[in-house]
């Protein structure tokens, strides 16, 4: 095959990370935690600065945290929560994974196959429910008790 | 050709990183969030945001290290987490450096920053 | 209409189809294929290329899922064209495309050259202990079948290249090296007879390798061979850990087990008489 032949480029690009639809619930969970990690960070560096207020007293203090109480506040950590709890949980299977723990050991493939997806599905399950209990818990307090 | 330098010790200590974040802000999102619910670590009561119990997490030694050791392990922890989804973009190796380099100095610049308020809240006045 | 005729049924295949020498971009065709019960993608192909339309092409070898020739996209997932009856997939259409994050040659034809370089970068071979005796060999190297159990299920496969396409690091990533050959790595590391784990440390413990696997899991949904490199990838991190922080046990050496000795040949066993009359 030479080299100077027309090919045609076939890369998917950032579309091909999100799936067309056929694709295991592994890969939007992937996908989901990209996103939350991104969002936490973004809001974890807005935290710092947000944190660092109390250098100046409470004469500024107080009345930030007046602001903080806004309904638009109030919805927007309610997303962090959301991400940060479904971050955290996904992100400890992904280390049980990742270090050998839940992917189970090589066997002989025999039809239909089973692959380490199976292995650590338990797992996943586990985690997806407490991130919901997480988040409920946060929910409730954030909406309904305090921030 | 192809890059060599190892990425082992990063990703180790990334992984460490998050399991470091896991527990302490497990922590900060029970005493913050949930301080309705628990009421812990509240010594003057009512909410963890009123200034009483947020000067006095402050002048604690305890809360300053923790604030200090949940901030390195976040900050590393998040941006070697965003410089892998910057490298999986398909730049070219020059950029690819250039990120290595600004995430470095934006971490440490951050780090800085909160240090440096941990150390300077412990002269504020509790008193209002 | 007899009873032959009956069974068989209309079902529409668009093509995705691209002449390096006409178009610039690809464009779907649509053919009408009589397809009866057990007729696999490939049949449906070959149909076309006979009665309808001889300038398709695409790549087959063996029709019998063993070389990995035939993989492409089927309705947005990549499978062997050869393993997959039509009847099993749909009962009106179904879209065939080029496997993507390959560039396209020509029509389902991908060019496959990355696959095959990112399967010699991790030195997908046996690097022995001793030179001498992998030259010379005086007898075979000894393997008990729990060491073969641990990376047999990775050896079965045929480098088809549907693993690379499903993965989404894949898609954007240029350098990464992929499931497949990830997974060959782990396999050659695993191998008891296998002592180059340090030489191929500096690929697969580098950048866009083995920690830009994320465990999307795809790579083992889609093998045909059931081989499941998200597997191999996950133990390779934690070999590659362990190693860093010097927890990774040695390998024990692989013994050479010589001619036996002690044993006598059995008195010559006839041959058997030729089928074919020798000149």
């Amino acid at each position: 095959m030479s080299n100077n032949e027309k090919m045609y480029d076939n890369r998917l690009g950032i579309i091909g990370w999100l799936g067309g639809g056929r694709w295991g619930i592994e890969r939007y969970l992937y996908i989901i935690h990209r996103l939350a990690g991104v969002g936490v960070l973004i809001f974890f560096i807005l935290h710092i600065f947000e944190g660092n207020l109390r250098i100046f007293g409470p004469e500024i203090w107080n009345p930030v945290m007046k602001v903080m109480e806004h309904p638009v506040f109030k919805v927007g950590e309610l997303f962090i929560i959301i991400g940060f709890a479904f971050h955290a949980l996904n992100g400890i299977r992904l280390i049980l994974i990742e270090l050998g723990w839940a992917v189970g050991k090589a066997e002989e493939p025999v039809y239909p196959y089973k692959s380490s997806l199976n292995t650590q599905r338990p797992l996943m399950v586990i985690m997806l429910l407490l991130a919901i209990l997480l988040i409920a818990a946060g929910g409730f307090d954030l909406m309904f008790l305090g921030h | 050709m192809r890059d060599m330098k190892s990425e082992v010790g990063y990703w180790t200590f990334f992984i460490i990183a998050g399991i470091v974040v896991f527990v302490l802000l497990f922590f900060h999102m029970m005493i913050i969030h949930m301080d309705q619910l628990l009421g812990i670590f509240n010594p003057a009561g009512g909410s963890a945001l009123d200034w009483k119990n947020v000067i006095y997490r402050s002048h604690s030694a305890f809360f300053t290290t923790i604030y200090i050791i949940l901030l390195a392990a976040a900050l590393y922890h998040g941006f070697y987490g965003l410089r892998t989804i910057l490298f999986e973009l398909g730049l070219k190796k020059r950029t690819q450096s250039l990120i290595t380099i600004a995430v470095w100095v934006i971490g440490i610049t951050l780090f800085s920053v909160g240090v440096f308020a941990n150390i300077a809240v412990q002269t504020v006045k509790a008193a209002v | 209409m007899d009873k032959e005729n009956q069974q068989k049924r209309d079902i529409i295949l668009h093509i995705r189809r691209f002449d390096p020498e006409r178009d610039e971009s690809p464009h779907l065709e649509q053919y009408t294929v009589k397809v009866e019960p057990g007729m696999t993608i490939l049949d449906g192909l070959h149909q076309i290329k006979q009665n309808q339309d001889s300038t398709l092409s695409w790549r087959f070898s063996c029709r019998m899922g063993v070389c990995g020739s035939c993989a492409m996209l089927v309705s947005g997932r990549p499978m062997l064209a050869c393993n997959t009856q039509i009847l099993d997939i749909t009962d009106r259409a179904l879209t065939l495309a080029p496997l993507p994050n390959f560039d396209i040659i020509r029509d389902l034809v991908p060019d496959l050259t990355r696959l095959f370089e990112d399967h010699v970068a991790i030195q997908p071979y046996i690097q022995g202990q001793d030179a001498e005796e992998m030259e010379n060999p005086t007898g075979e190297f000894f393997q008990t079948p729990h060491e073969l159990e641990k990376y047999l299920q990775f050896s079965y496969c045929i480098k088809c290249g549907c693993c690379m396409t499903a993965c989404p690091t894949m898609a954007t990533d240029r350098e990464y090296l992929g499931p497949m050959a990830l997974a060959q790595a782990y396999r050659y590391n695993t191998d008891s007879r296998d002592r180059g784990y340090e030489s191929r440390k500096s690929v697969i413990g580098a950048s866009h390798s083995t920690f830009n696997c994320h465990y999307a899991g795809e790579c083992s949904n889609v093998c045909p061979k059931g081989v499941d490199p998200a597997r191999a990838i996950q133990l390779m991190k934690r070999d590659l850990v362990l190693d860093y922080l010097k927890l990774k046990k040695r390998k024990k050496a692989c013994r050479v087990m010589g001619i036996p000795s002690d044993v006598e040949r059995k008195p010559s066993i006839p041959f058997p008489p030729y089928t074919v009359e020798q000149k």
